[in-house]
């Protein structure tokens, strides 16, 4: 077990974890933020989707031992009053379904806008093709981006 | 042996009964104190176990329904509300309790008899014997299309026309008006000449005095406000700020983790564990021996995974441990052949002589398909949390069949059913697999052994390796056709018959049909995945009706639309997808276009798929075009918002899906071998809706059985090569098309 001080949205927080642990259970069972989702534990579905220095990274196969003094980003962190563009055009579009898989969508879609603030429909689909959605929200989720684009 | 479900079960049972007979139910629930005790809180009227009515004028819509995205708080609550007259801006719900008061039984009824009316003076006696037979059953699924259809039609749009029956009574007596001078508006009861007027909350009291009316009138759908509309869904804004809380998140004080690992040959025994290392490990708690399978308790569940990993476990070798895929489908194929050698065959549906009509057609067609094993694969793996204190029982999960998972934890740790309390949780997706209660057996399992709560979450791994599967089948079929290749015969054979019933009929005039079927012994657990019977039948028969179009040199559409002309609904259905879809407009080089059409769970779907197959025979699905007919559309974006998911859940299954045995095992156990269909390969899809007048068909699951059928058409379009066993992906498609130069 190592002590481990972490920065997640824009808080500092003081883990004793061992080193092994990937960030996303450090994030859910040692922090008790449950907006972070398990999905498949191999980095192939995308549900734990959070921000590290701005880039979407898979929490689930990031051991935390190597996160050092990179600042986290999870959904709960995104936006203070749950108005980020992303996510009022997510309810505009009325995308989430079971709405398992929409934090990871959002903040992969979140990281995408960063980079390139107006993406074509196939630069969405190249950077969103590591997130499944099980309910098919996927045009809907395309839509919203473009949305959310539009209004950035 | 077939894994026993409740689905199955009921069905079957309550035919067994021979109580097949159904009229429009009319119970709009009692006022029990054990329902008041419930769902009420303070100051609040419960007006029947459907609904309550606060101090400040809200309508609590009370739902039996468990939310997996599907929309069904929102719909359900949108139905009452709309006949109780309610402002729509004071609605909410809450979940229903699992208890016996909610025991479905509209929704058992639906499955039993389907939308089917009889004489009035056997209603009471018949809605008596269905209560009955629920609540023994602890009957109250999520499941089969069947919220809207059941319970909305015949519990929440009654219980509303109820309350609102009740509430002008209570203001006629108070203001001694006849109801007939008054309106309600807006959860507001007025009387325009005396320009009095009082609130549902003011009224409530009285009314709640006021015996129930039996049959309530419904408003008819000129006059419905709510219904119809796509009114916000309830459960979306939680949904995108990551605070909705599934059965993954629960989180109870005192809580440790747990995992498992289940024997990988279904029916296997624990032969040897050593747990001398695991035990010693970081945050381990306990390890347990579950006979079947091994869990083991930690501090967190990433503590318990690695300890399970690093324990050696030795299991049982059993006669299936050597078994692979091929030999399953070989044993099917032999059962055939044996059943019919034998006239074993069970009889699904007989008309005519099929077998002398096929000797005597001008034209012989015949096909072998097969179709894989599927997994569910729901975004959330499999999870429970179960605390066993106190002679009690407590349990957090998402659960299609809550009330099932009390009688489970009942009857394993032989309490009372009242000791026992579920919380059900909105589910990471459902399509079935949340319908059994097989993880929560494991978690209460685990939980009686130590004095906290364990919550016990399963890899994606465990989740894929012990699923309860879409069966697997072998299916051969034969239509004999006249000079002019219209089929005059046809008879279909093939392994299991679950449900629904029918799901293998065929919506086409064909005079000599007989369908036949074999149920030969699986090791392999089965369960209910997305439309059922209908994801196999679906793809069977639209693929074959297809191959006698072609045979009949007749263009598919045109030949569906000739052996579908008595059935209007089917003509109309048919006529709207190929309008939007431009059937027949020219398509670029390798493209090609195919149509399916089936009615699931009372609605009919048709959908045309467009696919371009590339020279390396890599299919890529275009366009989707869905046409569909569920008689009426409550919630009309969220029934849209069904069928594409319907769609591309299905389609995920044609391109790719497939669970395969070997060694007695299921091989894949990922997102790496179990592929699903990502952003990239998701068609553009069109859904155009008919609001037929007719009674509300399902929405979670019609689109699903099409969609397979419709792109191997397509395929067949593009390429004339015929895709008779999926998935698509085992097939090489590479020699079909030429390179262009």
């Amino acid at each position: 077990m190592e002590n481990y001080t972490l920065s997640i949205n824009g808080k500092k927080q003081e883990v004793t974890a061992p080193e092994d642990m990937p960030l996303l259970w450090v994030i859910r069972d040692l922090l008790d933020m449950k907006g972070t989702k398990f999905g498949c534990g191999q980095a192939l579905c995308g549900a734990c989707t959070v921000h590290l220095d701005g880039e979407a990274v898979r929490s689930c196969s990031l051991p935390i031992s190597q996160v050092g003094e990179g600042k986290i980003t999870t959904i709960e962190g995104l936006s203070e009053a749950g108005d980020h563009p992303l996510q009022t055009a997510w309810v505009e579009h009325v995308v989430p379904q079971c709405g398992y898989c929409q934090s990871g969508q959002i903040m992969n879609a979140a990281a995408l806008l960063t980079k390139n603030p107006s993406p074509s429909e196939s630069d969405i689909e190249e950077a969103m093709q590591g997130n499944l959605c099980r309910c098919g929200t996927y045009n809907r989720i395309k839509d919203a981006i473009l949305t959310a684009s539009k209004s950035l | 042996m077939k894994k026993w479900t409740r689905r199955a079960f009921i069905g079957a049972g309550v035919l067994a009964g021979g109580t097949l007979v159904i009229g429009i139910a009319i119970r709009p629930g009692n006022r029990s104190s054990k329902v008041a005790g419930l769902i009420a809180s303070e100051g609040e009227t419960v007006m029947n176990i459907w609904l309550k009515i606060a101090p400040d004028n809200t309508v609590t819509a009370i739902i039996p329904h468990a939310e997996m995205g599907q929309g069904v708080h929102t719909a359900l609550a949108m139905m009452l509300a709309d006949e109780m007259d309610a402002d729509w801006s004071k609605v909410t719900f809450q979940e229903a309790p699992a208890d016996k008061e909610y025991a479905n039984f509209t929704l058992l009824k639906g499955f039993v008899a389907g939308n089917a009316t009889f004489p009035k003076f056997i209603e009471e006696t018949i809605d008596g014997v269905f209560l009955t037979a629920v609540k023994s059953l602890n009957f109250q699924i999520t499941g089969g299309s069947a919220s809207v259809r059941f319970t909305g039609q015949q519990a929440m749009r009654i219980a509303g026309a109820a309350a609102k029956s009740m509430l002008l009574q209570a203001a006629a007596d108070t203001w001694k008006v006849p109801t007939e001078e008054l309106t309600a508006k807006n959860s507001i009861i007025s009387h325009a000449s005396s320009k009095r007027s009082a609130t549902f909350a003011e009224l409530a009291p009285a009314a709640a005095k006021v015996n129930i009316p039996k049959q309530p009138k419904l408003k008819s759908p000129e006059e419905f406000t709510l219904m119809g509309t796509s009114q916000p869904r309830f459960d979306i804004p939680a949904k995108v700020t990551g605070e909705a809380k599934f059965g993954m998140d629960v989180q109870v004080p005192g809580m440790k983790y747990a995992t498992i690992k289940a024997a990988p040959v279904f029916g296997s025994k624990v032969k040897s564990l050593d747990t001398t290392v695991s035990s010693s490990q970081q945050g381990v708690k306990k390890i347990l021996n579950l006979g079947d399978a091994v869990a083991v308790i930690a501090d967190g569940y990433w503590q318990a995974k690695t300890a399970l990993d690093a324990l050696p476990i030795e299991f049982e070798a059993t006669e299936n441990s050597g078994l692979n895929q091929a030999e399953i489908m070989d044993r099917y194929r032999k059962a055939m052949d044996a059943d019919l050698a034998d006239g074993n065959l069970e009889k699904h549906f007989k008309d005519g002589d099929a077998t002398k009509a096929l000797e005597q057609a001008a034209i012989l067609v015949e096909a072998e398909y097969q179709l894989p094993f599927l997994a569910h694969a729901t975004m959330e793996p499999m999870n429970c949390t179960a605390w066993v204190h106190e002679g009690k029982c407590e349990i957090w999960c998402g659960s299609q069949n809550p009330l099932g998972v009390k009688a489970a934890a009942a009857e394993l740790l032989e309490i009372d059913i009242d000791k026992v309390t579920v919380h059900n949780q909105l589910l990471g997706g459902g399509f079935g697999r949340r319908s059994e209660t097989d993880v929560m057996t494991q978690a209460i399992l685990i939980a009686k052994e130590v004095d906290f709560p364990v919550k016990l979450i399963w890899s994606r791994e465990e989740d894929t390796q012990h699923d309860v599967y879409r069966e697997a089948t072998i299916s051969r079929m034969k239509a004999g056709l006249d000079q002019s290749g219209l089929p005059i015969a046809y008879t279909h054979q093939f392994i299991f018959k679950h449900h629904p019933p029918e799901a293998a009929d065929i919506p086409y005039t064909i005079p000599n049909q007989l369908i036949q079927y074999s149920s030969p012994a699986s090791f392999v657990p089965w369960g209910n995945w997305r439309s059922v019977d209908h994801s196999t039948h679906g793809f069977l028969t639209e693929s074959f009706i297809d191959e006698l179009a072609h045979t009949a040199k007749k263009d598919p559409f045109a030949y569906r639309k000739t052996l579908t002309k008595d059935n209007l609904r089917f003509q109309r259905v048919l006529d709207l997808v190929y309008e939007k879809s431009n059937w027949g407009a020219p398509l670029p080089a390798n493209w090609g276009r195919g149509v399916a059409i089936a009615q699931s769970f009372g609605s009919i779907v048709a959908e045309v798929a467009e696919v371009e197959v590339s020279v390396e025979g890599k299919v890529k699905v275009h366009r989707v075009v869905c046409a569909v007919d569920p008689g009426f559309a409550i919630h009309p974006d969220g029934f849209i918002a069904q069928m594409e998911s319907g769609i591309i859940y299905g389609l995920a299954a044609a391109m790719t899906g497939e669970i395969t045995i070997e060694n007695g095992a299921v091989a894949q156990s990922n997102f790496h071998n179990y592929p699903v269909t990502r952003m990239n390969e998701a068609p553009k899809i069109e859904t155009y809706i008919i609001n037929s007048g007719n009674p509300p068909g399902g929405a979670g699951e019609p689109s699903t059985p099409v969609i397979a059928p419709a792109v191997t058409n397509a395929i067949f379009d593009a390429t004339g090569i015929r895709i008779r066993q999926l998935p698509i992906s085992k097939n090489d498609l590479r020699a079909s098309i030429l390179p262009s130069t």
